[in-house]
């Protein structure tokens, strides 16, 4: 009887420091919570969501300070993603934070550009290249799409411009499911 | 070749369709009258689009360069036909999205003139390597379809092992007989390009299939092969039954291997080629001559006269139709390949590629437009056609959902779109088309993904950035405030600064007057200062 005493509990204090130690050797320093919800955001970095990019809105999120329909630049796969993640029920976008729109880039018009630096000090993801009183310019494949550059100009002179199909990037459409169908539209 | 039939395997599916090829394998194969402009889209194969290296103005001979591969998968492009380069534009090209790509275009001259210094190679056999090189320079790719560049499948790369070639001349699918054609009538040319192939893989063995409703190719091989004959080479009857021109299958129906789901036939030991590449491959090498033209099916009864013709690249297709006697009456659908695995076009004006093998104007009786969908009743007659030997039914109701990990579960990336299941399906879905836009979801989606990790380093990099640049001002301004301070603790700390400033100029003034070496100290001594202000000046 004792002996068995004895033995768990010398296993049980075993096992106990094996996992303290384990715990702080192999320590994870931040949140995987956070980090997995940070990789279903779009990384736009645009700030629609109310927080100061997309790992604070990830962050909020794990701690419950924020919905997860407040992404707009994920639209509804991203609130889908999230629901699946989390286990809630997916709702649609708050209209609060904007709304869903095809994927733009930045576009500058360099004959108007004045070189006045500020756009490439709002970009969140330095897709700006330029220096002062030089002509600025939008590296394409790295813009997010965030618009936050476009406030700032004093001149006016970005757009957000469509991105262009190409080869690479079309998709064939989703089959029509044919409407006539009662039982196959429900 | 041996009567004795070798034993064959069975590929899981397959239909038996209507072959259709005897509308085409009538007439010899002729060329078309030389089209005024061709249109050379610089991707016309899997991979990175080629590099032009010509400029628009400039005069070019039949086989000049016109643009150069770019990186290991991509091909080069050859002009057809001698000519000047008459722009290089954004121009429609044979895809199903109807979108235009950057392709030559070039003014023939009429002369056809071949350039100089293809002949003349040293007639030395090869090694692997060299051989290699020279399917590269040639800008040849698979004539199958696929269009992959065909030296990369000549280098499987230093770990696998060959064993056999398989030259692919099943060609299933119904209306083509391009092949067909091409066995008739270059049967000793493509035993040729069969024996480089082998001797650029390394293999003694090579099995070329056919299938059975080609008895006229068969014959044709077969004699060329007795006519110089190649112990390693052995011609294979096999049953026609659709998709056995599908590589994996006649993989499987020729030596009984399975390729693993999501590999490829090197992992096995097997290279397949097309019939088409092999005699590419015998072109490139005796004559020299690079990729420019291949054999193309014109058939269905919307033409007058279905036959099969030699084509340059960059001949749109209006220019083929033409040359078969126009459009019927019958004429309703237009589609390059077959009425199985291809598209159809929006306009004849687009031209034909090195992947393109068949030109089908379709009357409304031959394809019919489909009834409307019914809902699936889950009768499985999809999953008993799959050639894949997938679940066509599950792909379909995730596909539908638009749940991709789901689909990737269920292997939709070994679907081959043969289309079997969509064919045999009673309630008439698209099933092929759901397949598909899955494919390109996915793909869509894995680019999203990397854009947006690339858009979070960089965002974290600019946040690391910020908060470096703030913590070196905060270094800088304690720093200057503490020599403030230091200096402030003097009691006369003003008049200790101004005597310091008459030494300064007392210095200079002697430096003035003296020497350069007495100059040394005062000029130092100012360091100080200079970098004071200059923290001064930078402070926000």
């Amino acid at each position: 009887m004792l002996s068995a005493i004895l033995m768990f509990s010398g296993l049980g204090a075993a096992f106990g420091l094996l996992l303290g130690y384990a715990a702080t050797r192999f320590r994870v320093d931040s949140d995987p919570v956070v980090d997995q919800i940070d990789s279903l955001l779009p990384q736009t970095q645009c700030g629609q969501c109310g927080f100061a990019g997309c790992h604070p809105y990830a962050e909020a999120m794990a701690n419950g300070d924020a919905d997860i329909n407040q992404c707009p630049p994920g639209g509804e796969a991203t609130i889908q993603a999230l629901a699946d993640l989390l286990g809630r029920d997916p709702k649609p976008l708050n209209p609060e934070h904007g709304e869903e729109k095809p994927k733009l880039v930045a576009l500058i018009d360099e004959k108007t550009c004045i070189g006045c630096t500020l756009c490439i000090q709002a970009c969140p993801v330095d897709a700006i290249l330029g220096a002062a009183k030089q002509m600025h310019t939008v590296i394409e494949s790295e813009c997010t799409g965030c618009e936050l550059c476009i406030e700032p100009c004093p001149v006016d002179c970005i757009d957000m411009v469509e991105v262009e199909q190409s080869l690479d990037t079309w998709q064939w459409p989703y089959p029509s499911t044919g409407s006539s169908i009662v039982s196959d539209a429900a | 070749m041996s009567r004795s039939d070798p034993p064959l395997w069975r590929f899981h599916g397959g239909l038996k369709l209507s072959g259709h090829k005897s509308e085409s394998t009538g007439l010899p194969v002729t060329e078309p009258p030389l089209p005024q402009r061709l249109i050379l889209p610089l991707q016309q194969h899997i991979g990175r689009p080629a590099e032009p290296c010509v400029s628009v103005g400039t005069r070019v001979l039949k086989g000049q360069l016109l643009a150069a591969a770019d990186g290991y998968i991509s091909a080069s492009l050859h002009a057809p036909t001698s000519g000047l380069v008459e722009s290089i534009e954004m121009r429609p090209i044979p895809h199903p999205s109807g979108l235009s790509a950057p392709s030559v275009v070039l003014r023939s001259d009429g002369e056809d003139q071949w350039i100089d210094g293809l002949t003349d190679q040293d007639s030395a056999p090869l090694d692997a390597i060299a051989l290699r090189h020279r399917v590269r320079a040639a800008g040849i790719v698979g004539l199958g379809g696929a269009a992959f560049p065909a030296a990369v499948k000549l280098n499987p790369g230093p770990q696998r092992i060959l064993e056999q070639l398989i030259l692919n001349g099943a060609e299933c699918e119904p209306y083509i007989s391009c092949d067909d054609m091409l066995m008739r009538e270059r049967a000793a040319d493509i035993l040729s390009g069969a024996g480089l192939l082998c001797r650029a893989l390394g293999v003694a063995r090579c099995l070329i299939g056919i299938e059975d409703n080609k008895p006229e190719a068969l014959a044709a091989l077969e004699a060329a092969l007795a006519a110089s004959p190649n112990p390693g080479v052995e011609v294979r009857r096999v049953p026609t039954i659709y998709p056995t021109g599908g590589e994996k299958q006649l993989i499987r129906v020729l030596t009984g291997k399975e390729v693993p789901a999501h590999g490829i036939p090197a992992e096995i030991g097997i290279v397949c080629h097309n019939v088409g590449t092999a005699l590419a491959v015998h072109e490139a090498m005796t004559l020299g001559r690079p990729l420019i033209s291949r054999y193309i099916t014109v058939t269905g009864q919307g033409v007058a006269t279905p036959r099969n013709l030699e084509v340059r690249f960059g001949t749109p297709v209006s220019e083929l139709v033409a040359a078969c006697g126009g459009y019927t009456e019958r004429a309703d659908r237009l589609i390059i390949g077959g009425p199985m695995m291809g598209f159809a076009l929006a306009t004849d004006e687009v031209p034909v590629v090195k992947g393109s093998n068949c030109i089908l104007v379709a009357s409304n009786q031959e394809l019919p437009q489909p009834g409307p969908v019914m809902p699936c009743i889950r009768c499985g007659a999809c999953t008993e056609v799959c050639p894949a030997g997938l679940l066509p039914q599950q792909l379909y109701w995730y596909a539908r959902a638009r749940d991709f990990d789901k689909v990737q579960d269920y292997s939709v990336f070994d679907c081959i779109e043969c289309g079997c299941c969509a064919t045999v399906c009673p309630s008439r879905i698209p099933l092929v088309q759901y397949y598909r836009y899955a494919k390109t979801a996915i793909w869509a989606q894995e680019r999203e993904k990397e854009k947006a990790d690339l858009a979070r380093q960089r965002h974290q990099f600019r946040l690391e950035r910020q908060d470096r640049e703030k913590n070196e001002r905060a270094a800088r301004m304690s720093k200057k405030r503490a020599a403030l301070e230091v200096s402030d603790t003097g009691s006369d700390s003003k008049k200790a600064a101004i005597e310091a400033a008459l030494a300064r100029a007392r210095a200079k003034k002697a430096g003035v007057r003296s020497d350069a070496s007495s100059t040394a100290a005062p000029e130092s001594a100012r360091i100080p200062e200079t970098a004071d202000d200059r923290a001064r000046t930078e402070k926000p």
